[in-house]
């Protein structure tokens, strides 16, 4: 039958659609998707990867130290003729920097994020938020820059004794660095508290102090607690601030004033110290990083747990 | 019921407007008090912010200068530069803004428009938002062994920018999904209406419209990338090089590297050098940074 207008058959219509079907458009619409899957599949590879790298060259460190010298002991001397690997000692001074990091950066976070979201004006919000995560994007190596040359002589001249690489110095400086973290993420989960609450008290009677206190603070808390978690997470992974300020001597004990070493300015120190490929030495920052990778996916697991069981919804 | 008689009978207590008063005038005392503590926290951390600068521009001002920017490193202060660093802080730009652009924003047109919603979808994204939290020298790590043991790529320009892109790699991906978002529901509607297929929706409508968003994103991500100096460490990047790199598999060296070799140095003048190349440095990242911030501010309630 044919279609005068169009001068075409149904059967030529059948045709030209299903040539159609194979045009370009259509092969686009069919392999796109595969090839997008395939780039958001890359962050799995590069998580299995990680694992891969860590657990395969750890294997080969756990075949000549054992197991239970390097989680059951705190000394470290990874460099001497009588190698000992006890992870504690590196540990103790990781712990150390989070712990007067967490010190400097919790208080100083949250007054932030109060002030930001409780008192300041919409205007200067705009204009200190913004300056505040100019902090939040200085590059590690200036800050460890600026704990070894500004903060070590300055603390040198009010603490005698203290020597030029100490925990407290660089502990100081990776609190300033995660101060933005914390404030920015409080301030969010703060600011998200709907005003309807805020008015509520402030209409019984309530000060803005107790508001933000009584009232915004309890209601923010999931997110309070997870940044304070991912802070502690980058303090534990923090690394040039640490390995510059810091110093080289694992020590198993709490005393901010002595030089430290942490986890992570092992591996750096024996990264770039071209420890041979193959020795002792070069498997064990696959084992710290290892200790390292747990340490940090556990916290990062943690915050992430923390918002989603713990978000109000209004 | 008997209400707590004992509180109340003392009428002249509850009625007692002096106190009452002087309660609340205590109250508007500390609700002032705390404002400026809370406001000491915030200058506190923009003071540092100063002295920081200020700090590194005493120190190192007066050593940057175009003789700094083109000279290569020497064991005499006067006379190094960081002009094989700088190079290779433009060829680790260079090739890691390609990367994380077609693989962070393939990643992310994926999870926002394609992706059903099943475990897949899920795992994928809980494993991007904790990659962005593993700390950069594991990533480092991962780099040594794949790229420069395995894959034999040594201490090259290649193996630095893959690790770095992978480190990146979350950012991006995150920052995209939030500008695909943004882009109205109407568009695509309106889009499919006429006709267009899901592929030509997603490209000629959706696509151009997120690039604002996308590409303050990939900004921020390369500028947090090229401020990074442990994983270049890992990955070998040299410290003293008196060569640029002529491929993608040569050695290489980058500012943060520079910076750090220069800070290690006992003498004075190799701290001055480290303020100087900390000044270049931070000079090209405010700069990345406004613009992203111009970008940003540009292009946002267009729709």
């Amino acid at each position: 039958m044919n279609q005068p207008n169009k001068g075409l058959s149904i059967r030529e219509m059948i045709e030209a659609n299903k040539k159609k079907k194979y045009s370009t458009t259509n092969v686009f619409d069919k392999v796109m998707p595969f090839l997008l899957f395939l780039s958001a599949f890359v962050s799995v590879v590069t998580t299995v990867g990680i694992a891969f790298t860590l657990g395969f060259e750890l294997f080969k460190f756990f075949e000549r130290v054992p197991i239970a010298e390097f989680l059951g002991s705190t000394e470290w001397y990874p460099l001497s003729a009588d190698q000992r690997f006890g992870v504690w000692a590196l540990v103790m001074g990781t712990l150390q920097i989070t712990v007067i990091a967490m010190i400097v950066a919790v208080p100083l976070g949250l007054a932030s994020a109060i002030y930001l979201s409780e008192y300041a004006s919409e205007r200067a919000r705009t204009i200190l938020k913004p300056i505040l995560e100019v902090l939040a994007g200085v590059p590690t190596i200036v800050f460890g820059f600026f704990a070894l040359s500004f903060v070590t002589p300055i603390l040198q001249a009010l603490i005698p004794g203290l020597q030029i690489y100490n925990a407290l110095s660089p502990g100081i400086v990776v609190g300033i660095m995660i101060i933005p973290m914390i404030a920015s993420i409080s301030e969010d989960s703060m600011s998200a508290v709907p005003k309807k609450i805020r008015d509520g008290a402030l209409g019984l009677g309530a000060t803005r102090l107790e508001v933000a206190i009584k009232v915004v603070m309890p209601a923010a808390l999931s997110g309070i607690i997870a940044s304070i978690v991912l802070g502690m997470s980058r303090a534990i992974g923090e690394t040039m601030i640490v390995t510059i300020a810091g110093g080289s001597q694992p020590n198993f004990e709490f005393n901010p004033l002595n030089a430290i070493q942490t986890m992570t300015a092992y591996i750096v120190q024996i990264a770039k110290g071209d420890a041979g490929y193959g020795t002792i030495e070069y498997y064990s920052i696959y084992a710290v990083g290892a200790l390292l990778f747990v340490f940090t996916l556990v916290m990062n697991l943690f915050a992430n747990w923390v918002t989603r069981r713990f978000r109000e919804e209004y | 019921m008997a209400l707590p008689n004992s509180e109340f009978k003392n009428t002249k207590n509850l009625m007692d407007r002096d106190s009452v008063s002087q309660r609340i005038k205590r109250r508007l005392q500390l609700n002032e008090i705390f404002k400026y503590i809370f406001l000491a926290g915030l200058v506190f951390a923009l003071l540092v912010l100063s002295t920081l600068i200020y700090d590194v521009v005493s120190k190192g001002g007066g050593w940057v200068n175009l003789d700094f920017l083109r000279n290569f490193p020497s064991r005499r202060p006067e006379q190094a530069g960081l002009y094989p660093a700088l190079i290779g802080t433009f060829w680790l730009m260079l090739l890691i803004v390609p990367m994380v652009f077609i693989v962070g924003v393939g990643a992310a047109i994926y999870l926002e428009e394609y992706a059903p919603k099943n475990r897949i979808t899920s795992f994928i994204e809980v494993n991007i938002s904790n990659l962005a939290g593993v700390p950069s020298i594991v990533f480092g790590l991962l780099g040594l062994t794949i790229f420069v043991r395995v894959m034999e790529l040594g201490n090259s320009l290649m193996a630095g920018a893959l690790t770095l892109g992978l480190m990146s790699l979350p950012i991006v991906i995150v920052a995209s999904q939030e500008a695909l978002r943004s882009v109205k529901m109407e568009l695509r509607h309106a889009s499919l209406a006429l006709g267009a297929s899901k592929w030509q929706t997603t490209f000629n409508v959706v696509l151009p419209s997120a690039i604002p968003g996308i590409i303050t994103g990939i900004i921020l991500a390369v500028s947090r990338a090229i401020g990074e100096t442990a994983p270049l460490i890992m990955v070998g990047a040299a410290t003293f090089i008196s060569t640029t790199p002529s491929s993608v598999f040569s050695d290489f060296t980058a500012l943060p590297i520079q910076i750090y070799n220069w800070t290690s140095r006992p003498q004075a003048e190799f701290q001055n050098l480290a303020a100087a190349g900390i000044i270049v440095l931070m000079t090209m990242l405010i700069i990345m940074n406004s613009a992203a911030i111009y970008i940003r501010n540009k292009y946002t309630n267009r729709h």
